[in-house]
């Protein structure tokens, strides 16, 4: 089921255009950032991209810091939306059940679909971004780290970091790849759950990004400080600390506690509604 | 091959299928009759475990459902409520998909087997095209296909004849009806008199979600102890058997006596010509029209509700 599932994600056009416009945003961004020679001064636009001119090999990170707020969770909240609620809509869900495929086995395949779709997305924006950073920028050696980090808490006056060796920003690299496909798979899960109660794979995509969008408005609202640690989207940007030497690493901790809990929270819900939901679709 | 016990649905208020009490037997091609909105599609899926009964029992091929539905629904075939295929893969990759979800038949043989499904549905000749651009009959067929993908032991349809021209519907009735004599039970619901009286050995009509009436379609369609006759002498027929003729237009007599054989000779021997005789049976359309109100989909003022 699993395969069959693969297959059908691979077939969709949908797949590959939003892969490719993901792709092509930090691209875009990076060719006008090469030509001008104009970075956003530290501390506005998206982060770490005023870092990039001194070295390519950070692009893959400002490029993920592009796609994060926008992109990625908009592709993510689709796919995922259209998991069950797609299948629904189209009328195939009822003949997949009676084939039949038991709704676990199906629920556990569209999430492996939906894992597969994730990681391949937020690891092709890093690999064209690091193909795109070193012919734009060239491969420098990264000398400021925390100096150079635009969303830091830190005061972002001091060049004081040590020199990053490439191998050291490729470790770093992959563990934002790792820490921004958990918490996508947060709002996949957010997703997937709508997508078991709706018959509309709109309506669920719809309903999982105003869920992120309330969060991002609580997030900044002082009044809502006592949620603020639980909100999905609180944490999301912790993935910079991997860039910071040391390595922050408190709140990439609570970054991943938070998705993870988010995760199998909705996973478990979307599990216990499908599982005994009539199917009337 | 299919059991109902009191079977019931319920969505909130509104009873939806009530104590129907199923009895589908192994060879039958059995017509679930009933008007739109009757309640026949939330049974057939409830047969197929996609939606939960309220209370009640149903057995499918000895196996409780939905408790042991797995085991179940690998020997059925169902096309529930019209065909759906995704719209931008082609019939044969649609079927592939299908066959390859769930317990399936072997990977090395699945071409070879889809192919002579297409066939069978009459879509052998089928090019690459996506099913978006299918016509609504060659969808119709597709949906079949998919449901005799596995050579099921039962066939669950639900208005498989939707959509078809009158030779489609044709050739669809003379394939259940091969597939019957091969073996398969055939569980039809529709709305279409005609499509069940011509098709089915045995009919459940179904009205309000009740079932109302069950039984052959022969016994249903008993004899009514009358004769049809027709005549271009209609005068002197009436003249011979007056007092029995209980309906007369343009050469057709019905008459009240059960012996067509003794009433043709009685007919034929006063020089009245016969050109067509035959004893009444109940036409399926009259057992129904008795048992049944009008469908759901016709909402009338109740008395009170009246200005």
């Amino acid at each position: 089921m699993i395969r069959v599932e693969l297959v059908k994600l691979a077939r969709r056009p949908r797949s590959w255009v939003s892969l490719v416009l993901l792709c092509g945003l930090p691209v875009l961004v990076a060719v006008f950032v090469a030509v001008t020679h104009l970075a956003p001064p530290p501390g506005q636009g998206p982060a770490l991209l005023s870092a990039v001119l001194s070295s390519g090999s950070l692009y893959p990170a400002a490029a993920l810091a592009i796609v994060l707020p926008i992109f990625l969770p908009v592709a993510v909240a689709v796919v995922a939306g259209d998991s069950i609620a797609g299948e629904a809509g189209s009328g195939t869900l009822r003949y997949l059940l009676a084939r039949p495929v038991g709704r676990t086995r199906l629920l556990a395949a569209k999430l492996v679909a939906l894992v597969v779709y994730t990681l391949s997305a937020v690891i092709l924006v890093a690999v064209t971004a690091y193909l795109t950073g070193i012919a734009l920028f060239g491969a420098q050696p990264v000398a400021a780290t925390a100096g150079g980090l635009t969303t830091s808490n830190i005061a972002a006056t001091s060049l004081s970091g040590s020199g990053l060796s490439p191998a050291d920003i490729a470790l770093r690299t992959i563990g934002a790849v790792a820490f921004i496909a958990v918490s996508m798979l947060g709002v996949g899960a957010i997703a997937l759950f709508l997508s078991t109660i709706t018959d509309s794979a709109l309506g669920a995509a719809l309903g999982a990004l105003a869920a992120l969008i309330t969060s991002e408005v609580l997030v900044t609202l002082n009044a809502a400080s006592a949620v603020n640690p639980y909100l999905p989207t609180r944490y999301w940007l912790a993935w910079i600390d991997f860039f910071r030497d040391p390595i922050v690493w408190r709140n990439i901790e609570r970054g991943f506690a938070v998705q993870g809990v988010y995760v199998l929270v909705f996973l478990a819900a979307s599990w216990a509604h499908f599982a005994t939901k009539d199917i009337t679709s | 091959m299919i059991v109902t016990r009191g079977l019931t649905k319920r969505y909130g208020p509104l009873l939806v299928v009530d104590q129907v009490d199923l009895d589908v037997r192994e060879g039958d091609r059995y017509g679930f009759l009933g008007p739109n909105g009757s309640g026949k599609t939330t049974v057939v899926r409830m047969l197929l475990g996609l939606v939960y009964a309220t209370s009640g029992d149903i057995t499918v091929l000895g196996q409780p459902v939905p408790k042991q539905v797995g085991k179940v629904l690998p020997s059925i075939g169902s096309l529930v409520e019209g065909p759906s295929a995704y719209g931008h893969l082609s019939g044969r990759a649609n079927l592939a998909l299908m066959d390859a979800a769930g317990k399936s038949g072997a990977r090395r043989t699945r071409r070879s087997r889809i192919a002579a499904t297409l066939d069978r549905v009459g879509l052998g000749g089928i090019d690459n095209r996506p099913v978006k651009r299918y016509s609504l009959g060659m969808r119709q067929r597709l949906g079949l296909a998919a449901a005799l993908l596995r050579t099921p032991k039962l066939l669950i349809l639900d208005e498989p004849t939707n959509g078809l021209d009158p030779q489609g519907i044709r050739e669809i009735r003379d394939l259940l009806i091969e597939l019957n004599a091969a073996g398969t039970t055939v569980f039809l619901s529709s709305h279409q008199l005609s499509e069940v009286e011509q098709l089915c050995t045995r009919v459940g009509i179904v009205d309000r979600g009740r079932l109302v009436r069950q039984d052959d379609l022969e016994t249903l369609r008993a004899l009514t102890g009358r004769s049809i006759v027709r005549t271009p002498d209609a005068d002197r027929a009436r003249e011979l058997l007056d007092g029995q003729i209980e309906l007369a237009q343009a050469g057709r007599l019905v008459i009240a006596d059960a012996d067509t054989a003794a009433l043709n000779s009685r007919l034929v021997a006063h020089g009245v010509r016969v050109t067509g005789i035959e004893a009444e049976r109940r036409s399926l359309e009259d057992v129904v029209l008795s048992v049944t109100g009008s469908g759901s989909d016709r909402v009338d003022v109740q008395d009170g509700d009246r200005p």
